[in-house]
């Protein structure tokens, strides 16, 4: 049954995938990522991760995904042009591409003990119920000087963005809708 | 019990759920116009079947017949996959909540509940804002400017107060422990109305935040703003015709039942009796498993008659308003409804 499921969701995976780099509209790529999006986050379930499938789904397929439709919305992007790519991208682009996975490739083949740890393992107490309580303990007492220098890093991002957006003399305070 | 058991049962439990909701869908239509009617000093459908109560039906088949106009200027693929995804994952959610006590009969898995998940919040939350790519992706597709402005007013106005909502849902999960819609239920449930989350547990802010945001996140007036007729003609359906806009409309109403169920399980004590143990329960099998959906529906319904009283009630607010007070107000108060929720907890 989970082997049925894995085959049916990888699949759909590796097939949203190429279908975003052969999509020649934004819109359809946008999409595509989606597709890309939610099925790890079945994949993630599978693997015990209920919390992580979760999140995947809500802040990427949800929050981020819809900002990228907003933007090719807003922008009203038409169709890419076709090129048949640089010289350069051709003779040391496709080389470089298929010496990257030959090596990622081998290295996770030699790997020991592959596919017998589970994404849930440390991740459930004693009575296996929630994951949810671990999870948030190791993240606030193991990992909490990279989880706030994360959050921080993501408080200059938004404050650059606000920077930017009212550089040209407007007030940043966002009171024109009523002009 | 074999999987294919399982399977019979679960396509039984799918099957049964799916259709009393999209019952429940025709019927609070009904409900909203006739409720409206009476606010506005008239009397809504009256004239199909006793009271009007035919109604639903015959606008059902209304919109089977139409004539489906499909404009020639759309970009197909999106245009016609748009009003799926919008009433899909409206049904969707439904599947883990739970409407009573888990009683098997025969053999069966858990009754009153499609899937008891223990992340069920998070299911809900995430298929929520996988939702409002049927209303971006109608917008966009329709190649019409008042659809695309009612598309782009709907996913800022659906992403700002998705925040709130999920901030607002917080406090209930810190006093639960848990992301499982059935041990919040549960732990609201030991005295009856006075354990509530909205009583006993002190999180009437949440309630009122959640309630707003819930109102936004469903387009529903106040904030009504990705469909405002008088503005838009019609926002994001306005190039959508027969059956598929009255999938836009299902999926709109089907929101509104899964917010009010929601509403009932986080802060309203879900399928249980405000009165506690002061009514001993009944002995017999059926109504025990009955009563407590009596609650639930109860409970439910009179979210549904806020909703619609409250449309009949305010004005629209306009579009700078709806994002000032998102961010300025409902954000920060959800904030601090956390922090003093775990204060207290913490403190006790």
């Amino acid at each position: 049954m989970h082997l049925i499921l894995f085959l049916l969701f990888a699949g759909l995976c590796l097939a949203g995938a190429i279908n975003l780099l052969l999509q020649s509209h934004p819109i359809n790529s946008a999409l595509s990522l989606i597709v890309v999006m939610t099925s790890l986050a079945v994949l993630y379930l599978m693997l015990g991760a209920e919390f992580l499938a979760a999140a995947q789904v809500i802040v990427y397929a949800g929050a981020i995904m819809v900002l990228f439709t907003f933007v090719i919305m807003l922008l009203n992007a038409s169709r890419e042009e076709r090129t048949l790519g640089s010289k350069a991208a051709r003779r040391v682009g496709f080389p470089a591409v298929t010496a990257i996975l030959a090596v990622i490739a081998t290295v996770i083949l030699k790997a020991q003990g592959l596919g017998a740890a589970k994404l849930s393992d440390g991740l459930t107490d004693a009575k296996g119920a929630t994951n949810l309580e671990v999870l948030s303990t190791v993240l606030f007492t193991k990992l909490l000087l990279p989880f706030e220098v994360t959050s921080v890093l993501i408080l200059i991002a938004i404050l650059g963005a606000v920077a930017l957006a009212s550089h040209d003399g407007s007030k940043p305070e966002g009171r024109t809708g009523g002009r | 019990m074999t999987i294919l058991q399982f399977i019979l049962w679960s396509v039984l439990k799918v099957a049964v759920v799916t259709v009393v909701l999209l019952l429940g869908v025709a019927y609070t239509v009904l409900l909203e116009r006739k409720l409206v009617g009476r606010i506005q000093n008239r009397w809504g459908p009256s004239r199909v079947g006793p009271f009007g109560l035919l109604q639903p039906l015959v606008d059902g088949a209304k919109s089977f017949l139409k004539e489906d106009i499909i404009p020639s200027g759309v970009y197909r693929p999106l245009y016609l996959i748009a009003p799926i995804i919008a009433l899909g994952c409206a049904l969707i959610s439904i599947a883990v909540v739970p409407f009573g006590e888990p009683v098997s009969i025969a053999g069966s898995p858990p009754l009153f509940q499609i899937a008891n998940v223990n992340v069920g919040l998070l299911v809900i939350l995430g298929v929520t804002s996988i939702g409002v790519y049927g209303i971006a992706l109608a917008g966009w597709s329709s190649n019409n400017k008042y659809s695309l402005l009612g598309a782009l007013r709907s996913s800022a106005q659906l992403v700002s107060y998705e925040l709130a909502l999920g901030l607002s849902v917080v406090g209930v999960v810190l006093r639960a422990g848990s992301l499982n819609l059935r041990v919040i239920v549960e732990q609201q449930a030991t005295q009856g109305m006075l354990t509530w989350n909205i009583f006993g547990g002190m999180q009437f802010v949440a309630f009122f935040i959640y309630l707003t945001a819930a109102y936004a996140e469903t387009n529903r007036s106040p904030f009504d703003l990705p469909e405002a007729e008088s503005e838009l003609t019609g926002g994001y359906h306005t190039e959508y015709s027969s059956m598929k806009f009255a999938m836009f409309f299902m999926a709109e109403y089907a929101n509104m039942i899964m917010v009010g169920c929601v509403a009932t399980l986080l802060f309203l004590g879900g399928w249980t009796s405000p009165f506690g143990d002061l009514i001993p329960p009944p002995q017999n099998l059926f109504v025990h498993a009955l009563f407590p959906i009596f609650w639930f529906v109860l409970k439910v319904f009179s979210f549904l008659f806020l909703y619609v009283w409250v449309r009949g009630t305010l004005p629209r607010f306009r579009y700078d308003q709806l994002m000032n007070f998102g961010w300025r107000w409902l954000m920060p108060i959800a904030i601090v409804n956390i922090m003093a929720t775990s204060l207290w907890l913490a403190y006790r």
